[in-house]
């Protein structure tokens, strides 16, 4: 029987498989959605999100978020909060790309002012954010000052040069998240990582000049406390992760955890990407205190792009990025675990939240929100595919219910396989252009893999976190100028 | 091509099956495979550079995971992208062990069309398994 036909309609957007689906679930799975969504999602996600309801300590629910696809271990749009003493901690309930993330950032620049000088803009971050396979960096830092780096994150890049104190205030836990503790992560993580900072990677990670229409500005009053004030406003928009590190601690502690999880903890699982170890264990605090490492080499990473989108910006415009009003909206991370304080169970607790391909977004009030948008909600940035638009959202009271998490993108549809056969970079850079975007890229056949076509449409994604009440639409976002890696 | 790539396993990621008449020619398509995820075409990697990969594994496909693995690192730590050229491959004690030589040479964005990065080999799905006609790999790579 198709799952469609198994799954419980709990309301127009929250469908849920109980724990009899599947042997060895410990809670239901909800996965949230418009029924369009939830009839076009891939089967795999339904397999997937029900084996992560059989992790040790997990509380509530398994959930997976409307954008959600498959992944490997959770899905995509997986979120899961383990109790902090009898739970486990898994890299496959994070991902391999630790701290993927999205930083949006204002100008005071009109659509109008930015177009005579879009394609000079695009050449320029083309030149100075390396982007595709294996790229490195401008930083060059000895082994020693990467393992600061990582330690210190974002605060490391400020001191350095590369950012204002305001960009720390502005990154979720102020671009440095305790803990990190550089003797936890390998010579060779070290190895691919120390060259890669200020780079974009590749696949669906990318650079955007976008314009905010007046047309598009959904709720004015959260948009001009977020900064977006002007109409057909400019911003940029970056989508990356902690690189060759990031990817490289992941590895190291899934091969550890596959040793140590049946034959030292006695724990079994339905799928070898769902790897964990207690999290309170020898094991599970040294890839908590790594994971961090990768969380603080990410979001330094950001900021050293962001130095470079200022710089650029400056140089173009002949003003300083103080005078183009180049503030940080916010950053937020995508594949994290954070241990975090929620209502569970009937009391609130210590829990364990992973959050993979899937965005934190803490309501109104909440600590871990900066203070300037205390009263607002968390800024939350999600990122469509390249030809469709971007949104900025605010977090809500009511994403309680998911532990506040919310979706982190549109959520692909097609294979890069097939998306390959159907789309040509060339052909699509040129369409794009003629319906007024302007493409650079790394890859065409990486671009021809990032076809708009190969997502699920934003709005819908957008549509159901609001109507499910996991979070709000504050302004929606069309890209004119792309730099993909 | 002693390898394909999958439609309709997964969105995200790139899925391939690589085969070969024993472990050692399996392990070199898997690799080639891998590479072929990075790089257009893998004839316009040049063999000038070589480096030895020396792995351990008690479990045989967590071997072929260890293996890939080795070129996902180096084309990172020193933007190699390499091919497999010689490999061995015997059982030590309960385990195996592999040696082999891989050769190719740095990134050279006017020579190599490139392709898109792979981040990491993933388990799900992961198999290595003995056919009639010798042993196939199934991989998903994290994009």
């Amino acid at each position: 029987m198709a799952v469609i036909e198994f799954i419980k309609r709990i309301s127009d957007t929250i469908w849920e498989l109980p724990v009899s689906y599947k042997q060895g679930m410990r809670v239901p799975a909800r996965i949230y959605g418009t029924e369009k969504l939830i009839r076009e999602m891939d089967e795999t996600v339904y397999d997937q999100v029900t084996n992560v309801a059989t992790l040790p300590g997990i509380t509530e629910y398994a959930f997976c978020m409307p954008d959600g696809h498959s992944g490997y271990g959770f899905p995509i749009g997986g979120v899961a909060a383990m109790d902090a003493e009898e739970g486990v901690i898994s890299p496959g309930g994070i991902g391999f790309d630790i701290n993927c993330g999205m930083r949006l950032v204002t100008t005071n620049l009109t659509y109008a002012d930015v177009k005579p000088h879009l394609v000079e803009l695009v050449d320029k971050f083309s030149a100075r954010v390396p982007a595709g396979v294996g790229s490195t960096g401008f930083l060059k830092i000895s082994r020693n000052e990467f393992r600061k780096v990582v330690e210190q994150g974002a605060r490391w890049c400020v001191k350095n040069g590369y950012g204002w104190e305001e960009d720390l205030e502005l990154t979720e836990e102020n671009g440095c998240i305790e803990g990190a503790d550089s003797s936890t992560i390998s010579e060779k993580a070290i190895d691919r990582g120390h060259n890669q900072i200020g780079t974009l990677g590749s696949g669906n990670h990318y650079l955007e000049i976008q314009v905010a229409r007046r047309e598009n500005i959904i709720d004015p009053e959260s948009a001009r406390r977020f900064g977006i004030t002007i109409p057909d406003q400019i911003v940029v928009m970056v989508h990356c992760g902690s690189r060759g590190f990031g990817h490289q601690v992941a590895t190291d502690y899934l091969q550890l955890f596959l040793k140590v999880m049946q034959s030292k903890y006695g724990i079994k699982m339905l799928d070898r990407e769902l790897a964990c170890a207690p999290f309170n264990s020898p094991e599970g605090r040294d890839y908590f205190a790594a994971m961090k490492c990768a969380i603080n080499m990410s979001f330094a990473n950001r900021q050293v792009i962001l130095h470079r989108i200022r710089e650029v910006f400056s140089s173009v415009f002949g003003r300083s990025p103080e005078d183009l009003g180049m503030h940080m909206v916010y950053d937020v991370a995508h594949n994290t675990a954070m241990l975090e304080r929620h209502m569970a169970g009937g009391k609130e607790k210590k829990v364990l939240v992973h959050r993979k391909g899937a965005t934190r977004a803490f309501g109104p009030g909440m600590k871990g929100v900066p203070e300037r948008y205390r009263d607002v909600g968390q800024p939350v940035i999600i990122g469509g595919s390249m030809e469709t638009g971007s949104y900025l959202l605010a977090g809500i009271a009511s994403g309680s219910q998911t532990f506040f998490s919310t979706a982190h993108g549109s959520g692909r549809s097609m294979s890069r396989t097939k998306a390959r056969k159907l789309w040509r970079g060339e052909k699509l850079q040129r369409d794009m252009y003629d319906r007024g975007i302007l493409v650079r890229c790394a890859s065409w056949a990486g671009l021809a893999e990032e076809a708009g076509g190969a997502y699920k449409n934003i709005d819908d994604v957008i549509e159901a976190t609001e109507k499910a009440g996991i979070s709000k639409r504050v302004v929606r976002f069309m890209p004119i100028g792309i730099l993909k890696g | 091509m002693p390898y394909t790539f999958i439609e309709g396993i997964t969105l995200a990621d790139i899925a391939f099956e690589a085969w070969g008449r024993d472990l050692e020619e399996t392990f070199r398509s898997a690799a080639d495979a891998t590479m072929n995820v990075m790089v257009e075409e893998l004839d316009s990697i040049q063999p000038k550079e070589s480096r030895v990969i020396s792995i351990e594994h008690d479990v045989l496909d967590l071997l072929l995971f260890n293996f890939l693995q080795e070129f996902i690192y180096y084309k990172d730590s020193e933007q190699l992208l390499l091919r497999a050229s010689e490999i061995a491959i015997r059982g030590k004690g309960e385990g195996y062990c592999l040696r082999a030589i891989v050769l190719g040479e740095k990134i050279d964005p006017d020579r190599h069309r490139m392709r898109v990065d792979v981040k990491a080999v993933t388990l799900h799905r992961f198999s290595l398994e003995e056919t009639d006609r010798g042993w196939k790999a199934s991989v998903i790579l994290d994009i």
